[in-house]
């Protein structure tokens, strides 16, 4: 392969373009409401219509709407138009389409009218995002490398690998500024660095699609809808660290996502866009994938390359850091789908453009799942900086109903509530935490005035209780006492030194479990008290016992098997 | 080997760059409380009750992980080093059931001398009680679940030293629990080799030899030491 083959194909598959494209939703989204039923019925009808010619139904990835799905939508290409479409454009949006409405949507081909609801394009919702990551979804056809292709795909790889030295590469990604999008906002130009200056004869490059964080669906949607610019980021980090073999680590719960990586890695493969000598340079790399049993500790670093080498998924403390020393002593670059996905874009737009997007310590956009007490839930991606006002207000809609919003859960059980007055605060990794929540992967979760936050702390610290490995023992006997003592003030048994004692036990647990499980379990209970402490103290009751009285004997905790 | 020169709490201590802070402390006669800490079998900084404090750190540091480094200055003891691992050993408590007083560990236990030498005399978090099982199935030892606290010294010394692999984790969180083989009872285990050797690293009452009771089960750790030092400086091949 070369960057002739490249263009040829580009060229191909955009001669081969029909006047008309349908697409329709193929991710688990809108396939959990039968897209694939209408998928299979629009193929029907545009042969009943006899327009086979001139209509190509097209399954694609995520719409972003997701609440309303299954979403079509219908583009009109000039015949022999060359460029493809590259952003959502202006034709409507059919929202939950059924099979039966297959042959009304084609009908509006010819002229015919159809009684299917759309939503309108030019609303907040789409108009407000800004898409890198997302770029591809839903107009690229996920089980086909040529279509990732004809929009520009593996160019930056061909480009990194004829074009740049490594050390060139590493420049680039740490002036673009991008940081890590798993979390913890690491610079990912540094990590980068780090690995390619630490010398060894194997090296390895992971991407973390663990993605457990409750209510969280950014990268499956990114591994669903455009696998390719996954691995084709991988493949520039793997050149620009010196690694050639490559490792996927996706949870069984996502078997969609888990097929098109299946298929995306297997026609990479056979046009040369892994394997060896790939575009006839010396660079080496494949990707295998590895699948987790879903638990949510195996998406922490450690844990999971213990699990890649098929060890038990725990945790062990660092340093050694995996960028020094990783899967299978090794050192190993591993970032995060999201991260990777913004690496051939960079590449391709250049470092200036990148960082010319979001704010100063906080570049390019950030996907967020949008879920809970709103009025459309689904994707977004905005640049870094956007208010958290027009996220869920101007774009999300509000709550539905006519609620009010009361709080903005972010970076599930490791985060914290941004209460209502706080709206105002720009979306980047800074802000965030400087309110005690953290950006974290990308799930957002809307509050309205319904609900109880100590039900809400309860609710994540029972997951944390549930998903703690059990190595260390701040982690795994301090969430069964922290949770035990939140039933017990949700249940009004407990008093202002039950209180005391939690909050003890959150800045103890805080800063003493060994990974970042626990030492971020606490946040969500810590920053309901920080903005609404008044909900705890309304539960207590009165204390009876005099002051330095220990508590009398309660009942016990539940036995934990 | 290249010497380092750091403090610990104040005294000025030279290591191999090698050295944990914890192998340094221990030399220069300072004692870091430990639990998962077993002479001879490698380090998983689990029971994190030997965090100690590094000057310009902000995240406590365990002893039994961390390389000294050149000019470090550790602290091993504060307020609120002594609270967290009152609270650490108090946690333990409520976890499972450590009834001292009918254990056979009783005055040998390292979980209880702890709790004594952190001054923890009551537990105010409320007890678990959960109903976990005893393993008598051996012909040799026995194992209390009620006891133990995943310390994992036994699987380390069962993988490690004695090469059986016969001990390993089950389950996660708090349903974590230490299994024999493919979680079976310990009595029909294809690979344990009855060597004893976990018995000896247990640092409760969990893992016992039969026939022993209240306050019998003394354990020889030296033996460990000895069968590591001998293998690694091959003592055997004479
Ligand atoms: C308990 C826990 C769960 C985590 N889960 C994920 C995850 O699902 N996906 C992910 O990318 N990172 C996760 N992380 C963060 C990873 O450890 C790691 O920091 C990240 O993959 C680095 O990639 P980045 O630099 O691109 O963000 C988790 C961390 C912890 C402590
Ligand atoms: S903090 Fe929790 S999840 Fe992390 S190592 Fe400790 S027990 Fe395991
Ligand atoms: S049985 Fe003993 S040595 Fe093994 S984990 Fe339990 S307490 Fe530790
Ligand atoms: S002895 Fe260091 S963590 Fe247990």
């Amino acid at each position: 392969m070369v960057i002739d083959d490249l263009m040829e194909i580009a060229a191909k598959e955009k001669a081969a373009r029909k006047p008309w494209v349908v697409r329709c939703c193929m991710a688990a989204g809108c396939m959990s409401s039968n897209s694939r039923g209408v998928k299979e019925a629009l193929d029907r009808a545009v042969k009943e219509a006899g327009m086979e010619s001139e209509v190509e139904v097209r399954g694609v990835g995520c719409m972003k709407l997701c609440c309303q799905g299954p979403l079509v939508q219908i583009d009109n290409e000039k015949p022999g138009a060359t460029v493809e479409v590259t952003s959502v454009d202006h034709s409507p949006l059919y929202e939950k389409v059924t099979p039966e409405d297959a042959a009304s949507l084609i009908g509006t081909l010819k002229g015919g009218k159809t009684s299917v609801e759309s939503a309108d394009p030019n609303q907040p919702f789409f108009t407000g995002q800004m898409s890198i990551v997302l770029a591809n979804s839903g107009i690229v056809d996920p089980e086909r490398i040529e279509s990732y292709i004809s929009l520009d795909g593996y160019d930056g790889l061909h480009h990194v690998l004829r074009e740049m030295t490594p050390k060139e590469v590493l420049d680039t990604m740490i002036k673009s500024g991008l940081r890590g999008r798993g979390g913890a906002g690491y610079p990912t130009g540094l990590k980068w660095a780090t690995v390619a200056k630490t010398p060894s004869a194997q090296k390895y490059v992971i991407c973390n699609a663990d993605e457990g964080d409750p209510g969280a669906f950014m990268d499956r949607s990114v591994l669903e809808s455009d696998p390719h610019s996954v691995l084709e980021g991988m493949a520039i980090g793997a050149y620009a660290v010196g690694a050639n073999q490559g490792f996927i680590y996706v949870r069984a719960e996502y078997p969609l996502a888990i097929s098109r990586l299946h298929t995306a890695i297997k026609q990479a493969k056979q046009l040369g866009l892994l394997g060896s000598g790939i575009f006839e340079s010396p660079f080496n790399f494949n990707i295998d994938l590895r699948i987790g049993a879903g638990a949510f500790v195996c998406g922490e670093e450690t844990a999971l390359m213990a699990s890649v080498e098929g060890k038990r998924g725990t945790p062990r403390p660092r340093p050694p850091f995996p960028a020094e020393s990783g899967l299978y002593n090794s050192p190993t670059l591993i970032n995060n789908v999201e991260t990777f996905a913004n690496v051939a874009p960079i590449i391709r737009k250049g470092a200036e453009w990148f960082a010319s997007i979001g704010t100063e310590k906080s570049k390019g956009t950030k996907v967020f799942a949008l879920a809970g007490k709103i009025t459309n839930t689904g994707l977004i991606e905005v640049p870094m900086g956007t208010p958290l006002r027009r996220i869920v207000e101007e774009m999300g809609g509000g709550a539905p109903d006519g609620g009010t919003i009361k709080a903005v859960q972010t970076g599930g059980p490791s985060g914290g509530c941004i209460p209502a007055h706080a709206l105002d605060t720009p979306v980047d990794y800074e802000s965030l935490s400087k309110l005690g929540s953290i950006m974290g992967s990308g799930g957002m979760i809307v509050m309205d005035e319904g609900t109880r936050m100590v039900d809400v702390a309860r609710f994540f610290m029972e997951f944390c209780m549930d998903e703690s490995c059990g190595k260390c023992i701040p982690c795994r006997a301090g969430t069964v006492q922290m949770h035990h003592m939140l039933t017990k003030i949700l249940a009004g048994k407990a008093t202002i030194r039950d209180l005391e004692q939690l909050e003890e036990l959150c800045d103890m647990v805080r800063n003493t479990s060994l990974c970042g499980l626990g030492q971020t379990a606490p946040n969500p209970v810590m920053s309901t008290l920080r903005f609404f402490r008044q909900e705890y103290l309304d539960l207590l009751q009165e204390d009876t016992l005099g002051p330095g009285a220990t508590n009398p004997p309660q009942k016990t905790v539940p036995a934990a098997n | 080997m290249a010497a380092r020169t750091f403090t610990i709490d104040g005294k000025l201590v030279t290591a191999e760059e090698n050295a944990t802070v914890l192998d340094a402390a221990t030399e220069a006669g300072i004692d870091i409380p430990t639990l998962c800490h077993l002479e001879g079998v490698y380090d998983v900084g689990a029971c994190r009750l030997c965090l100690v404090e590094v000057t310009g750190i902000g995240k406590l540091l365990p002893a039994c992980t961390t390389r000294v480094a050149e000019g470090m200055e550790i602290k091993t003891d504060s307020e609120r080093l002594r609270k967290y691992r009152r609270m650490t050993i108090e946690l333990l408590f409520a976890e499972r059931n450590h009834v001292c007083a009918v254990c056979v560990a009783n005055s040998h236990c390292e979980l209880q001398a702890l709790a004594c030498r952190l001054g923890m005399d009551h537990v105010r978090y409320d007890y678990t009680f959960p109903r976990w099982s005893v393993d008598n199935t051996h012909t040799l030892f026995g194992m209390d679940h009620n006891r133990c606290i995943l310390c994992t010294r036994c699987v380390r010394v069962c993988w490690h030293i004695e090469g059986a692999g016969t001990k390993n984790v089950s389950g996660r969180g708090s349903h974590s629990h230490i299994i024999s083989d493919l979680n079976q009872s310990w009595g029909s285990s294809e690979t344990c080799t009855r060597c004893g050797k976990c018995v000896m690293g247990c640092p409760t009452g969990a893992l016992f030899a039969k026939g022993v009771t209240v306050s019998e089960m003394e354990r020889d750790r030296t033996k460990l030491e000895f069968i590591v030092t001998a293998r690694e400086k091959k003592q055997w091949i004479a």
